[in-house]
């Protein structure tokens, strides 16, 4: 009864509760659909880097991360990446030269990194060949192809089938170069990413360098899913034993973080949301025990007890806040899964978007749990909300109340 | 039998730098089955007696003995438990929940005792057909006159099985005929369940009706006397 009473007390000022329960839907769909946006943003910005960048587990001889020394190379790598192939659930495997150089056209040099793939595995691993907007992806240029960035190819201002000269330092420490044609240009949304990587064939570069042909700097590995990496990575350590084996989370820390931070904002971003819905709540409940407080006193006087006085007004401040709050629950879940096949378009601010590494076109990400634990921020806020005006009712003394004409 | 029984009761009110003795020393006792009426012209201080005797208001002085033991010996927690179990309250602003159907305002002081539902609702109907507006259990306070309102509050106040009835002013904002409706229906309801009414009023029209009349002015007793009606 005491349900059905705190009920429809909300209702007996429709106008003031509508108001109420509307600024509540409003904060909370936006709280809801910004930490969907945020979320997907930072979930596409991962896979991008997952899958242009890094790959899922990368394989290198110790030290090599950190030093980039052309020496330090995985001796055996042709039968190591064989071997990690046959694991279940990875869906590719390649392995790369990877070397500090100097790339020049007619007009201008710079630095890039380079990084000689055996074409075929590595489609199996990253995108890039998904990523062109000029040429393709090694195909049509038989001799010492290369493909680059948009960024740099706008930087070196070349185009496809213009020479290039790369310059690089040997095996034994010589300067050596070779010239190469660019087949095709990509662009991946990151343009730092895209100005300062080239890639060419691996025994292109392997005969450029002197470099052993069955060796590789890096070894990368692609799975199904992220789900199924902490299974893979185990086994890969044991076929890699005596290597340096790193998930994505390792060999990208801030990716990591970058997750984790974007959570702690949203829920930052949704508690400053609710602090703001906090005080109108208090302010309604206030003025609901104010002009009820007869009501409350003719109450008390014939036996509800303060504890259900209390509860009362509590139940009356949740139904208010979790009726808003659900519909804002409600609406920024349907926004956001909407979100999840329709993308927010940022073209507009893409150029800056895209400096950051982020896509033009954003898929939001909605996480059921975070759903959840608004809903339940709700409740407290409405628990919250409650104590001062409850505290109030409280102190009513029923024949003092019953004496208010 | 004696119901209640009052001793040297005084309330003193502190009004800014002076004391108001409300009520200055009332010694009585009311039995099983009585219809009072507490008389008295305005300030005399017929609420606030009443208001002691409900357990609302605190005394300065004296005892208020029920069921031989001094009410305001209790914690406040008991008080209130004491008043929804004991008393029975008719106010003069009928003072229903009005977001409640007549029905449910009677049913209301039942949940609070803890009754099962099927008891309370038979208990409501009963009621309700018993002060005469059976027809209404389902109608919200907005939606009844002021003579049906009152009725519903009689019927509330006898919802809990009070041992007595505290009615202030009850027919205050009522027309003659409601009063007259009203007063025959507390009378009846007074015989049918034995239950002891005392009213704090100044109508004639339930001095008339009432078989003992207290007359008090300036917090004191002035008249006590009984009528054969």
């Amino acid at each position: 009864m005491l349900f059905s009473i705190s009920w429809r007390n909300i209702w007996r000022n429709k106008v003031r509760s509508s108001v109420i329960i509307f600024s509540i839907a409003v904060g909370i769909f936006a709280g809801v659909f910004s930490s969907a946006f945020f979320k997907g943003m930072a979930d596409q910005r991962i896979h991008k880097v997952i899958n242009t960048e890094l790959s899922y587990i990368q394989v290198h001889k110790a030290g090599f991360r950190q030093t980039s020394d052309f020496n330090n190379y995985i001796p055996d790598a042709v039968a190591l990446v064989d071997k990690i192939a046959k694991v279940p659930h990875v869906t590719g495997v390649s392995r790369r030269m990877i070397i500090q150089s100097m790339i020049a056209s007619a007009e201008t040099a710079t630095g890039v990194m380079i990084e000689g793939i055996d074409t075929g595995r590595e489609m199996k691993v990253t995108t890039i060949h998904d990523k062109m907007v000029e040429g393709k992806y090694f195909e049509g240029i038989s001799r010492n192809p290369i493909v680059i960035g948009k960024k740099l190819a706008e930087k070196l201002n070349v185009k496809v089938k213009s020479k290039v000269v790369i310059t690089l330092q040997d095996m034994d420490n010589n300067i050596t170069s070779g010239a190469f044609r660019v087949v095709g240009i990509y662009s991946t949304d990151n343009n730092i990413f895209d100005e300062s990587h080239v890639f060419v064939r691996f025994s292109d570069l392997q005969k450029l360098s002197d470099f052993p042909p069955k060796a590789a700097h890096e070894i990368a590995i692609n799975l199904d899913d992220n789900k199924n990496l902490p299974v893979v990575l185990k086994q890969v350590k044991k076929l890699a034993k005596g290597y340096e084996v790193l998930d994505w989370k390792e060999l990208s820390p801030e990716m990591n973080y970058l997750t984790e931070a974007m959570d702690m904002y949203m829920y930052i971003f949704i508690i400053i949301i609710l602090l703001a819905l906090l005080f109108g709540i208090i302010n309604t409940m206030l003025m609901v025990v104010m002009e009820r407080t007869k009501e409350i006193g003719m109450l008390m006087a014939i036996g509800m007890n303060k504890f259900r006085v209390f509860s009362m007004i509590v139940l009356e401040s949740i139904m208010l806040s979790l009726t808003g709050g659900i519909v804002g629950v409600i609406i920024g879940g349907l926004a956001s899964k909407l979100g999840e096949t329709h993308p927010v378009n940022l073209s507009m601010w893409a150029q800056g978007y895209q400096q950051l590494g982020y896509d033009a076109f954003v898929y939001t990400s909605v996480d059921p749990g975070m759903l959840i634990n608004v809903t339940l921020l709700v409740i407290l806020t409405g628990i919250i909300a409650a104590l001062y005006p409850a505290y109030k009712a409280l102190k009513n003394d029923p024949a003092d109340a019953l004496r208010i004409e | 039998m004696n119901v209640i029984e009052i001793k040297n009761l005084v309330k003193i009110y502190n009004s800014g730098e002076v004391k108001v003795k409300a009520v200055n020393g009332i010694t009585t006792h009311f039995e099983q089955g009585e219809f009072t009426a507490v008389v008295g012209p305005s300030g005399s201080g017929k609420t606030t007696f009443l208001n002691m005797i409900g357990g609302l208001d605190r005394p300065t002085e004296g005892e208020v003995i029920i069921d031989g033991s001094n009410i305001w010996n209790l914690t406040s927690r008991q008080i209130i438990d004491f008043r929804m179990n004991n008393i029975g309250f008719v106010f003069q602003a009928y003072n229903l929940i009005p977001v409640l159907t007549a029905g449910e305002n009677v049913e209301f002081i039942m949940h609070l005792q803890g009754k099962p539902k099927k008891e309370r609702e038979q208990r409501t109907k009963e009621l309700l057909e018993a002060v005469g507006i059976g027809d209404r259990i389902k109608s919200r306070p907005g939606k009844l006159s002021g003579g049906q309102q009152q009725r519903v509050a009689v019927a509330r106040a006898l919802a809990s099985k009070p041992k007595f009835i505290l009615a202030d002013e009850p027919t205050a904002n009522l027309d003659s005929v409601a009063t007259t409706g009203l007063l025959e229906l507390m009378a009846e309801m007074n015989k049918k369940y034995n239950t002891t009414f005392i009213f704090a009023t100044h109508d004639q029209r339930v001095m008339d009706k009432a078989r003992r009349i207290i007359t008090i002015e300036d917090g004191k007793i002035l008249n006590d006397e009984k009528f054969d009606r």
